[in-house]
């Protein structure tokens, strides 16, 4: 477990977005040219249409908790089962990956405040090998659910993954057997699970912890589903409607609780963790 | 099945087969003696199945998996002491592609639950090739909570390429209905022992795959996505398949070395489909050994064991200063 004070982390999160020197972006849903600083100040949301960007995952934790964040699983790092090779090694992949996102691996996890209630916290970055869930991703999920059952604390996961991770063959797609173990014992003692859906949430990650929390909320237009699109439009040769897996047509079709807009979160968290801290010791 | 290499390859030794067989009613009908004939046919016969299936690459073995003869979950089932197949999610449908059901196996009884493709185009058609929509999931939990309730140990039988991607399933919650199959059975307070039959694909098979013994064909694979899904995911290509089947590691002999699966049961030459009713007994052999075994445990025993067991599996490194610590495990 490494304390990680506010200046590191903020440090962190600017370099990890490796793009300091640009101070423009472009919004890939309405084309708008965002100065850097407004966007990051809009917790990168557009400022124009509320596209909701892929968000840093330091960045989320900054937008989150209060104070300082104890981070657990930071010293586990991945290891190459297979001995991947394709046109590069999985070694060499993984650091540039690292490079590129600043992060160590598809998830960060610890404990912190958020509105004073002491939480477990674990934020998926799309940007590290597409969030996809390896053994590292499993086993600091897992690490971070066993924590917040021996501290007896809440547990909040925001989700961002392409599913399991190839290069680790059976390694990655055990992890989902791993991460639910670990659910079904934090859920046993009585502890409140949530889980935020962030675009992309599919595959392993989906059909594992993402679906087997107490609420789950997602961000709008978050594209969620067990498939990716291209496989389904391959197996049933036409195209999809626009709707299809997004955050609203989950909500829609049952299998979400709530679309919160990111600048709604905080709070909607905060209110959700007081309904359960209502809840625990009142029932038997 | 179209363009299955062990398919094809047996084609060359039917013809071999079927001039041993012309030879032999010769023999009888006729007053010649074709014996030194038939003897070299058969010697000829012998090696040419060594030859063609000896020794099969991840790929063939991929394709020994999917083989069109290859004994099903209800070949499997179909030598119970009986079974009684049960239905339905109990919400919108019943899916042909899980069978499962209360069944008799050497005097115990226990929940039998299976992936089930069809072993032609029509049953292919209604059991939709082994891919498992989100009712299918649900009629497994439903039944894998009766088990864990009675006190009925459960046996699984997978062989699914993945589960089904379709517009439907996706509308009735896929992702939901595999996680709280994997929940269900993490939870299971009695012994789960699974068996890897066929093509184990994703997480469409490891629904029915969180067991505390697994056994696994010696040509069966299992996999974190088809071959076929991997090459698309990574390179974009789905042509790749073969390279992926090679990277991928997963054949019996790689998952017994990595601790994923328990035990392999060993395939006559040329696969499962050339003597199924033996491969069946010592299957089911080795699961009713298991099951037996694993009944000596009370359930909280088996529920803290089976967490135990999934919580090792992984490899990663742990950094700590200079020092970095391999741990394949």
């Amino acid at each position: 477990m490494s304390m990680i004070p506010d200046w590191l982390r903020s440090r962190r999160s600017k370099n990890s977005d490796g793009r300091d020197a640009a101070l423009w972006t472009k919004c890939p849903v309405c084309g708008e040219v965002l100065y850097r600083r407004d966007l990051a100040a809009n917790l990168d949301v557009c400022t124009k249409c509320g596209y909701h960007f892929r968000m840093n995952a330091y960045d989320r934790i900054n937008t989150l908790i209060d104070g300082d964040f104890t981070e657990i699983g930071a010293e586990i790092l991945p290891g190459d089962p297979l001995g991947w090779v394709d046109k590069k090694t999985y070694p060499v992949k993984l650091a540039g990956d690292r490079e590129k996102s600043g992060i160590s691996e598809g998830v960060v996890c610890g404990i912190g405040a958020i509105d004073g209630f002491e939480i477990a916290l674990g934020v998926m970055d799309f940007h590290f090998r597409g969030g996809t869930m390896g053994t590292v991703v499993g086993e600091r999920v897992t690490l971070l659910l066993e924590e917040a059952r021996r501290r007896k604390l809440p547990c909040i996961i925001f989700t961002a993954s392409g599913g399991a991770r190839m290069e680790e063959g059976m390694f990655a797609l055990m992890q989902m057997a791993k991460t639910t173990g670990a659910v079904a014992r934090l859920k046993e003692e009585g502890l409140f699970f949530v889980t935020v859906l962030t675009d992309p949430t599919t595959g392993g990650v989906s059909a594992s912890f993402a679906f087997e929390a107490d609420v789950i909320l997602a961000e709008p237009k978050a594209m969620i589903g067990f498939a990716g699109r291209r496989v389904i439009e391959q197996t049933i040769r036409q195209k999809l409607p626009d709707q299809f897996q997004t955050a609203e047509f989950l909500l829609e079709h049952g299998q979400i609780d709530m679309v919160v807009d990111r600048h709604d979160l905080k709070r909607t968290l905060v209110r959700l963790l007081e309904y359960a801290r209502g809840a625990i010791g009142a029932s038997p | 099945m179209n363009g299955n290499v062990i398919v094809e390859r047996e084609r060359g030794l039917l013809e071999v087969e079927r001039r041993i067989a012309d030879l032999r009613s010769a023999n009888l009908n006729q007053p010649v003696d074709f014996s030194a004939e038939i003897a070299a046919l058969e010697q000829k016969y012998e090696s040419l199945q060594r030859e063609l299936f000896g020794s099969l690459t991840p790929w063939e073995k991929v394709h020994m998996a999917r083989h069109p003869s290859r004994p099903t979950s209800l070949d499997f089932i179909g030598q119970f002491d009986r079974f009684d197949e049960l239905h339905g999610d109990r919400e919108f449908r019943d899916d042909p592609a899980i069978v499962a059901g209360f069944a008799l196996l050497r005097g115990r009884a226990l929940m039998a639950i299976g992936q089930q493709r069809g072993r032609d185009t029509k049953e292919n058609l209604r059991r939709n090739f082994g891919m498992v929509t989100p009712e299918g999931y649900r009629k497994v939990q439903r039944l894998a909570h009766i088990a864990s309730r009675l006190g009925l140990p459960i046996l699984t039988f997978i062989d699914t390429k993945g589960a089904d991607p379709g517009i439907s399933s996706e509308e009735h919650a896929q992702s939901e209905a595999i996680a709280t199959c994997l929940y269900e059975f993490t939870r299971a307070r009695v012994p789960i022992v699974a068996a890897v039959i066929g093509e184990g694909g994703s997480g469409g098979a490891l629904a029915l795959g969180i067991a505390d013994f697994i056994v696994m064909l010696e040509h069966a694979v299992y996999s974190v996505a088809s071959p076929e899904g991997c090459a698309a995911i990574l390179w974009g290509d789905a042509a790749k398949a073969e390279e992926a089947a090679a990277r991928l590691k997963l054949t019996s002999a790689d998952l017994l070395r990595f601790g994923i699966i328990d035990e392999i049961i060993a395939e006559p030459l040329g696969g499962a489909h050339r003597d199924p009713q033996a491969v069946i007994a010592t299957v089911l052999g080795a699961m009713s050994g298991a099951v037996e075994r694993l009944a000596r445990s009370s359930p909280e025993e088996l529920r803290e064991a089976r967490y135990r067991k999934y919580r090792r599996v992984g490899a990663w490194q742990t950094e700590r200063r200079e020092d970095i610590e391999t741990r394949v495990r």
